[in-house]
């Protein structure tokens, strides 16, 4: 009787591996295709979400350039929120989605690795999340009149690329969440999402929190996006090194620590029968 | 490369554990040590009841649980430690044709197909043929999978398994639920695989006519526990019966349709 030969050259596994990841992207790419006009009406409501915050500015005795900046700094709260927001819901839809259609042990069998598999989503969850920020942006900037003559955008979008590292690395440690109670974790995920924001300053300086928080603030990749978004927006600032250098720190560390919390994660769901189909 | 030997299971053993209130935990056990091997090509079938462990041993073997006891090895490989190498050869076929609802068969298929490596170029070529072979027709290719009926589902879900040349295929209970033009499609698909493919089959199921015609040797998991694996004609002189209903009674002193004792239907829950 024949044998079956399994092994695979180092090329041919780091391939299946890159058409794993497109296979995610893709993935993701057919389900935003299919829920469009979801996905459009969910964008309507963070715009207007987005609205009630910056309306502030308006509501503030200030002189015009004061207002217009207020109204720009609570903009750039506003649309970072809903972009951290986006990027947890995507990663943690890495099980919580695939457990509701049942196609999760499916995926979960497959000889994809973990890490390529975590990260397909968190690329499609940076790109789709950009994309999105830049529609509430535009669409808030026109509906209420900010001015932002020296506005650097490239350099924001940059930062915002950076920070997303960070973003994917606790994405990936909230994404487990769901494994351990499909009932409510996909809900802990934005009270991560909740919790980081607001020891970042997200409409406030961080100057105005308990030093505790203060000191949790540091640890924060929101904190360096929201200060460097804000200083490039306004007074075109490019990209700070003094911004980068923690974002790229915090994201070397957060995505091994993401991906040992799910692997832990995963671990538990296996001993304990939890890859099941809910829903 | 790899032993000659499909599968190699030996005292596998899974407790599943649920709390009961604050304090206590139910603890249930699916499988009891169950041991046995299957030859490359052979179609082995598993007939048991539900709750019986069947599910339990194909989530075991397909890497989705981690045991309590034993070992399992597919084609050499550990199904525990060397759990990747066990995923290119394995694939599976399920009671639920689980799929992503609002995309196609085509879109599914080429999910899946994607993360054992096949790309775009091969998938245009691979998933029409394949989608053919299982009688799904060309024109529904595109359309959302909610709009399929059971019985073509769990076609997309024979290919999409069929798609990956896999060289273990667990069938857990694949024609359930299905209209008997389906089933009968499904099952002479299952043939077609044996007589095409280079696979070796694991099907679970509790439909004994099912398991007859289709397996080389059929098993019997009652309760967590292997009570035999045999051609079905040494099953039969074995307990010097004429079917497979009356060897399960001569096994275990209840029939088939017996009613579930609370244990059993918790542990077809937890399992």
């Amino acid at each position: 009787m024949a044998t079956v030969d399994t092994t695979f050259s180092r090329r041919r596994v780091l391939r299946n591996e890159l058409i794993g990841l497109y296979g995610v992207v893709e993935r993701n790419l057919y389900l935003t295709k299919r829920y469009f006009l979801w996905d459009v009406a969910f964008l309507l409501w963070t715009i207007a979400n987005t609205l009630t915050i910056v309306f502030i500015s308006r509501g503030v005795d200030l002189a015009p350039a004061a207002r217009n900046e207020l109204a720009t700094k609570l903009l750039v709260g506003g649309v970072i929120w809903a972009f951290l927001g986006i990027i947890f819901e995507i990663v943690t839809e890495t099980v919580a989605w695939e457990r509701w259609e049942g196609t999760i042990e499916y995926t979960f069998m497959a000889p994809v690795s973990r890490p390529v598999h975590l990260i397909g989503m968190g690329v499609y969850a940076v790109l789709y999340g950009l994309v999105r920020a830049a529609l509430i942006f535009v669409a808030v900037v026109a509906f209420i009149g900010i001015h932002l003559p020296h506005a650097n955008y490239g350099a924001a979008i940059a930062l915002l690329a950076i920070a997303s590292i960070s973003f994917i690395g606790v994405g990936m440690m909230t994404a487990v969440l769901p494994l351990i109670s499909p009932e409510k974790g996909t809900q802990l995920g934005f009270v991560a999402q909740g919790l980081m924001l607001v020891v970042s300053g997200v409409y406030y300086p961080v100057s105005v929190l308990p030093s505790w928080m203060q000191w949790i603030a540091k640890i924060s990749p929101a904190t360096y996006a929201l200060r460097g978004n804000r200083d490039q927006i306004l007074l075109g600032a490019g990209l700070r090194f003094s911004d980068v250098w923690p974002l790229l720190v915090i994201g070397v560390l957060s995505i091994p620590i993401g991906l040992l919390v799910f692997r832990a994660g995963e671990r538990y769901a296996k001993q304990h029968g939890k890859l099941k189909r809910s829903g | 490369m790899l032993s000659q030997q499909a599968v190699v299971v030996r005292d596998l053993s899974k407790v599943f554990t649920r709390r009961k209130g604050l304090f206590h935990r139910r603890r249930r056990s699916a499988l009891k040590g169950v041991s046995f091997t299957m030859d490359r090509g052979e179609c082995v079938a598993i007939l048991g009841q539900n709750g019986s462990g069947k599910s339990t041993l194909v989530r075991l073997l397909s890497t989705l649980l981690l045991p309590d006891g034993g070992t399992a090895h597919v084609f050499g490989h550990d199904v525990f430690k060397d759990a990747r190498a066990v995923r290119r050869l394995v694939n599976r076929v399920s009671v639920e044709a689980s799929f992503f609802k609002k995309m196609s068969a085509a879109e599914n298929l080429a999910y899946a197909a994607r993360f054992y490596g096949m790309g775009p170029r091969e998938t245009h070529t691979k998933i029409p043929v394949i989608l053919e072979r299982v009688g799904f027709p060309a024109s529904r290719r595109n359309e959302s999978m909610e709009n399929l009926s059971r019985g073509m589902q769990q076609k997309v879900a024979l290919a999409r398994a069929l798609l990956t040349s896999p060289v273990l295929l667990l069938l857990d209970e694949p024609t359930t639920g299905l209209d008997p033009r389906s089933k009968q499609e499904v099952q002479n698909f299952i043939r077609e695989i044996r007589v095409r493919h280079d696979s070796t089959i694991l099907l679970c199921t509790h439909d004994m006519n099912e398991a007859e015609d289709l397996a080389d040797r059929i098993g019997l998991l009652d309760r967590g526990e292997l009570l035999f694996l045999e051609p079905v004609q040494e099953v039969k002189d074995r307990y010097g019966v004429e079917t497979l209903e009356e060897a399960f009674f001569a096994a275990t002193g209840r029939t088939f349709e017996d009613e579930k004792s609370e244990e059993d239907e918790e542990r077809e829950v937890f399992a």
